[in-house]
């Protein structure tokens, strides 16, 4: 049996030195193979006289086995080997920049807009559009602001060429560019009847362009008429959204009597600094407040003027520039960073 | 309006600071818009007196001054022109600071020893003209603190007033504020009458009375307008924002200020004949006293005489007329003016002028016109007190009928309290509105209470209840007023599904990489007339400037501009969209707006990186970008791009978008002439689509998955350089029947192994059955019937 013993030696020694899966493979062919080495160990048992046979079978077997044994885990070694090395050269440098595909946002103002309308669309107000040329009836006579009345000062206005068709008894003209969104109250209001809860986002105009102001600009105009609706109603309203845009439930809100025609109570809204929150500092002018809104009971004219009963209805209106709200929410200092769209600005909140 | 606080409180002195006041009035709807110190900080200053002068051994223009302070004597060297023995002026003494923390201190001047520093008007920044030393009046008490012998501790409110509260332009109504708002007396001045000593008057007509229902006037003889005037009033004048002319104008400024009644005196000498109130009529001009020369138009309201216009009614006072202080043709005799302008004869006429005058300011917002009298009165007393002279009586125009009227308001409690969602006390309302100077009558019990209110003749803006409500409201204090939410009904929203939300294209378009952009609705006229030629366009009448000056008929001229702003800053690329209005004339002087979305692509497709490669963007991306967005529809096959004209984009690059017959928009590169005039390079794409035509969509409706494979079958061939791969595509989709799910074009070639004038195109067609396994011979016989129709229609040949 000293053959067999040579040959398993011989056999595991290989097995252990082979360094790939083909020479691996040859091995097995070579011993454990039907014309392998071991195998025709197996085969010269036949010599042996009969009772030596079975022990030297279970020898041989078990040689068989031990090699077939060193063949798998030689395999099974050669194999991790094979796919550590494969992963090692598959390695990335992971703090490689990723792939950018073009990189595009939204507008600001687009952004701020947005947030504003979705608040009010979640409280079950539906959203109302006009045009942005209007006639001076609209702009103005509907909302008890008739020609001459002082407060057209406040409203620096665009006309459009040809105002002196006026004359010719257009009641279109003069055309201009509509200063404020509360042309849609009035034509809202003429053509339904309460209850009435709507907010028009939209551009309006005025002739006036420094840091604070552009010659156009985005406003948000707000009207509820009902039954039974109040200043209280309009307070609360107020106080309410302010709190949710600036998220902040415990922002001071203030009311303090102003003048617009169309609404009689009217009142301008203040807001706690949202910078300095009311301590006081550049962007509030030192005053602890920021001046963000106008707001009414509507005049009882206006809802008149749209054929809407006035003993039995009343309502309020609000209207806000959300391009001041852009400015503070995001801290911009000039507003007509928002018109000039420079890409690096605009860059910075998409 | 600027008014000191000392001022307010000679007519209603509340125990209430200064900055509580200022509180008040903004809370009370008058906004105080700057507060500030009657002058500025300084401290260590007093009354000084001059007991000798002696000249400095140095130098010729300095003198050396023995001052008395109130303790003792100092030795100061002065340099002012205007030093005199026994002269009073402010005396900074040695430690005083004055204003921008400048310090006095003990100093050698040329050698003598200087213990303070007499000082000017301009050294304690009390005015901005240097004459030198400030002589104070002899009665104040040598050694006086400087400060509180001039009350310069007052505080200056400057009030910014609502157009409706004209009231208030004047002492008197912002003192009745404070009094209501306190709850403390109101003491008017009295403006006892002043008895004529003369008879003499100046003959007045009126032929508008409905313009000016009322015209006082009043012949002052003999005044001496070369005397100065007194300090106390050019000081209150001084804090009203107002400088000192002469004793006259001061005069008349006075009472506008106090009382809120505009003035004018005329020169009595330089007037012909008589006063005559008209409308401007043909060829009326006048020189104004600012110098300028006006032609007013003929709804103006003219002051005239016997040679023409003297004044712009209610706005400002001519040149040839006005009040002569100094030289030889000095004013002696004076005709006063008191008138009652109706607010509609002067709204807006002082602004075609360029003029905004306290005057005009006060009229257009209603002027009291129960005061015109005491008025004179009161400013002819001042006059003899401080001009001397002998008043003539107060004679004059009235047309009753043509005066405003206070008519009585029904003011409900239970309309007060519905309106402000309040309760608010009973007897606070006939409290607040009496105060406020209405004539208040109740009745009706306690639970239902109506008042009869008559507002005072000062309040314009008192018409109708809600006015009376919002008057209760402000002096209640808004703060005070009850919050709350409204109720309502819970009703959901309704949506359109037939149409595509806006927001939905943006969201595409950001998804895309878009970067959305907000450009102005108006824009150059050339650059309009440039993308659009023969449009309607829209031009205002009073634009910011040229490049502001039309309304955009187009988005893409907004867009390039962007582009042309962002490449000189060195951007290399964009990928831009807006979605805005765009305005055109109609017919029949109809404006039409629409609403469109556009973009424009340039530069690179990706940013520069090291993993992908910056090739540039294309026609194909813009049309790209377009096919996204009309996919939206669920309808994309019902739009086609097809050849045609577009002023701004490259003759052979360019596509219009139609859906049906309707032309929605256009694709294309900027052509580039186009883009040279406009001075912008680089190759760039623009799209621009109107949003109505492409909003209608459908709802997609579910087609049936096959349960059966596809067959894919590739066929490659050539065809003229010039066959439209769309019309290639469309014959072979129409060849390869109804079981061809897809046909798709996956490779376009030219070049080398491609006959010149030839072009390769690859197709992928795949076919499906619903119900079967296809079997080879059916879509061979498919491919077969493509390769036949596009060799008929297109000469394809085989690769």
């Amino acid at each position: 049996m000293n053959e067999l013993a040579t040959v398993r030696e011989e056999a595991l020694g290989k097995v252990a030195e082979a360094e790939d899966l083909a020479t691996l493979e040859n091995l097995r062919v070579a011993y454990l193979g039907k014309k392998g080495a071991l195998t025709g160990v197996l085969k010269s048992l036949g010599k042996l006289p009969p009772e030596e046979r079975p022990a030297a079978g279970a020898a041989v077997n078990a040689a068989k086995e031990e090699v077939q044994a060193a063949l798998e885990a030689r395999r099974e070694a050669l194999q991790g080997a094979a796919l550590e090395a494969q992963l090692a050269a598959e390695a990335v440098d992971i703090t490689l920049p990723g792939r950018l595909g073009s990189q595009g946002g939204r507008h600001p103002h687009a952004v701020t807009m947005g947030r504003i309308v979705e608040i009010f669309r979640q409280a079950g107000y539906a959203v109302a559009s006009g045009p942005e040329v209007e006639s001076d009836y609209y702009n103005f006579e509907a909302l008890n602001i008739p020609a001459h009345h002082p407060a057209r000062a406040m409203h620096d206005t665009f006309y459009l060429e040809g105002r002196e068709e006026q004359d010719a008894g257009d009641p279109r003209w003069p055309r201009l560019l509509r200063t404020h969104t509360s042309p849609v109250q009035a034509r809202i209001m003429e053509n339904t009847q309460p209850p009435i809860r709507i907010i028009c986002p939209g551009k309006v105009y005025r002739v006036d362009s420094d840091v604070t102001h552009t010659p156009m600009f985005h406003q948000v105009e707000g009207l509820v008429v009902g039954e039974g609706i109040s200043m209280a109603h309009l307070k609360g309203t107020v106080i309410e959204f302010l709190r949710v845009f600036f998220n902040a439930d415990d922002l001071a809100v203030r009311f303090r009597p102003s003048y617009f025609p169309f609404t009689e109570p009217s009142a301008e809204v203040d807001v706690e600094c949202v910078h300095c929150r009311g301590g006081g500092c550049r962007v509030c002018s030192h005053t602890g407040w920021l001046e963000v809104m106008g707001c009414g009971v509507v005049h009882p004219n206006v809802l008149e003027m749209s054929g809407i009963d006035s003993e039995r209805f009343s309502g309020f209106a609000f209207g806000f520039g959300p391009d001041r709200l852009s400015m503070l929410y995001y801290g911009v200092d000039d507003l007509r960073l928002f018109y000039e769209n420079d890409l690096r600005f605009l860059a910075q909140f998409a | 309006m600027k008014v000191s606080e000392g001022w307010l409180r000679a007519w209603a002195n509340p125990a209430a600071d200064g900055e509580a006041l200022e509180k008040q009035f903004s809370m009370a709807g008058l906004e105080v818009d700057g507060v500030e110190g009657a002058a500025p900080a300084f401290s260590g200053v007093v009354v000084g007196e001059v007991t000798a002068v002696a000249p400095h051994p140095d130098a010729d223009k300095l003198k050396v001054c023995t001052v008395a302070d109130g303790e003792g004597t100092q030795q100061v060297v002065c340099g002012a022109p205007n030093v005199t023995v026994g002269m009073k002026a402010p005396y900074a003494k040695v430690g005083a600071v004055l204003p921008e923390g400048f310090k006095i201190k003990k100093a050698k001047l040329r050698g003598v020893e200087s213990f303070g520093m007499l000082c000017g008007p301009d050294e304690l920044g009390l005015s901005e003209e240097r004459y030198g030393l400030m002589e104070l009046p002899a009665s104040l008490p040598t050694g006086a603190d400087f400060r509180e012998a001039l009350d310069l501790n007052d505080t200056i409110f400057d009030i910014d007033l609502t157009p409706n509260r004209g009231d208030c332009l004047s002492v008197r109504g912002l003192a009745r504020e404070l009094a209501v708002l306190n709850r403390v007396d109101f003491c008017a001045e009295p403006c006892p009458p002043v008895a004529p000593t003369i008879d003499d008057t100046f003959p007045v007509t009126v032929t508008a009375p409905e313009a000016c229902p009322r015209y006082l006037g009043r012949v002052i003889k003999g005044v001496d307008v070369s005397c100065p005037t007194p300090d106390w009033m050019a000081e209150r004048l001084r804090r009203s924002g107002l400088r000192s002319i002469d004793p006259v104008v001061d005069i008349t400024n006075y009472v506008m200020l106090e009382l809120g009644q505009p003035m004018h005196a005329f020169d009595l000498h330089r007037l012909s004949q008589g006063i005559e109130v008209r409308l401007a009529q043909p060829g009326d001009t006048l020189t104004l006293l600012d110098g300028s020369e006006v032609s007013p138009a003929e709804d103006t309201l003219l002051i005239c005489d016997g040679a023409g216009p003297v004044a712009l009614a209610g706005i400002m006072g001519g040149e040839r007329s006005g009040i002569h202080a100094e030289g030889e043709a000095r004013t002696q005799d004076i005709f006063l003016e008191c008138a009652y302008f109706s607010p509609l004869a002067i709204a807006g006429r002082a602004r075609r002028f360029g003029l905004f005058t306290d005057a005009s300011q006060r009229y257009e917002r209603g002027v009291d016109f129960a005061l015109q009298a005491t008025a004179t009165e009161r400013a002819t007393a001042l006059l003899l007190e401080i001009c001397g002279g002998e008043a003539g009586p107060i004679s004059g125009f009235e047309a009753e009928a043509a005066l405003p009227k206070r008519l009585p308001i029904t003011l409900r409690s239970a309309r007060i309290d519905a309106l402000l969602g309040t309760a608010i006390p009973q007897d606070t309302v006939e409290d607040v509105l009496t105060r406020l100077a209405c004539t208040v009558v109740g009745e009706g019990n306690s639970a239902e209470r109506t008042w009869t209110v008559t507002p005072p003749s000062f309040r314009f803006d008192l018409e109708r209840e809600a006015d009376l409500i919002e008057e209760v409201a402000r002096i209640y204090g808004y703060d005070n007023l009850e919050v709350a939410l409204p109720p309502a009904a819970l009703t959901l929203p309704r949506e359109d599904d037939g149409v595509v939300p806006t927001s939905a294209f943006t969201e595409a378009l950001l998804g895309l990489g878009g970067q959305e952009i907000i450009t102005y609705s108006f824009i150059d006229g050339a650059w309009a007339e440039a993308f659009c030629p023969g449009a309607g366009l829209l031009p205002l009448a009073n634009p910011l400037s040229p490049e502001l000056a039309v309304l955009r008929p187009s988005l893409l001229p907004g867009l390039v501009k962007t582009w042309q702003h962002n490449r000189n800053r060195q951007a290399v690329g964009a990928q831009l969209f807006e979605i805005g209005t765009c305005f055109e004339a109609g017919e029949n002087g109809a404006v039409v707006e629409t609403q469109r979305v556009a973009g424009l692509l340039t530069g690179p497709r990706v940013p520069e990186q090291w993993s992908a490669c910056g090739d540039a963007l294309d026609f194909f991306d813009a049309k790209g970008w377009v096919e996204t967005l009309l996919g939206l529809t669920f309808d994309g096959d019902s739009f086609t791009f097809e050849a045609g004209e577009h002023a701004a984009l490259h003759p052979t690059r360019r596509a219009l978008v139609k859906r049906g017959d309707t032309v929605v928009g256009a694709v294309g590169a900027l052509s580039p002439s186009f883009a040279q005039a406009l001075d912008v390079s680089g190759q760039i794409y623009v799209f621009e689509l109107s949003l109505a035509a492409l909003a209608v969509r459908v709802v997609p409706q579910h087609q049936g998955l096959s349960r059966f494979p596809a067959v894919r079958r590739d066929i490659a061939l050539d065809v003229p350089k010039v066959a439209a791969a769309g019309a290639v595509l469309a014959t072979a989709k129409a060849a390869a029947g109804a079981l061809a799910k897809t046909v798709r074009l996956f490779d376009v070639y030219e070049g080398q192994g491609v006959e010149a004038g030839r072009k390769s195109l690859a197709l992928a067609l795949t076919f499906q059955a619903p119900d079967r396994t296809l079997g080879d011979e059916e879509v061979e016989g498919a491919i077969a019937k493509v390769r036949e129709a596009l060799a008929k229609d297109f000469e394809a040949r085989q690769r």
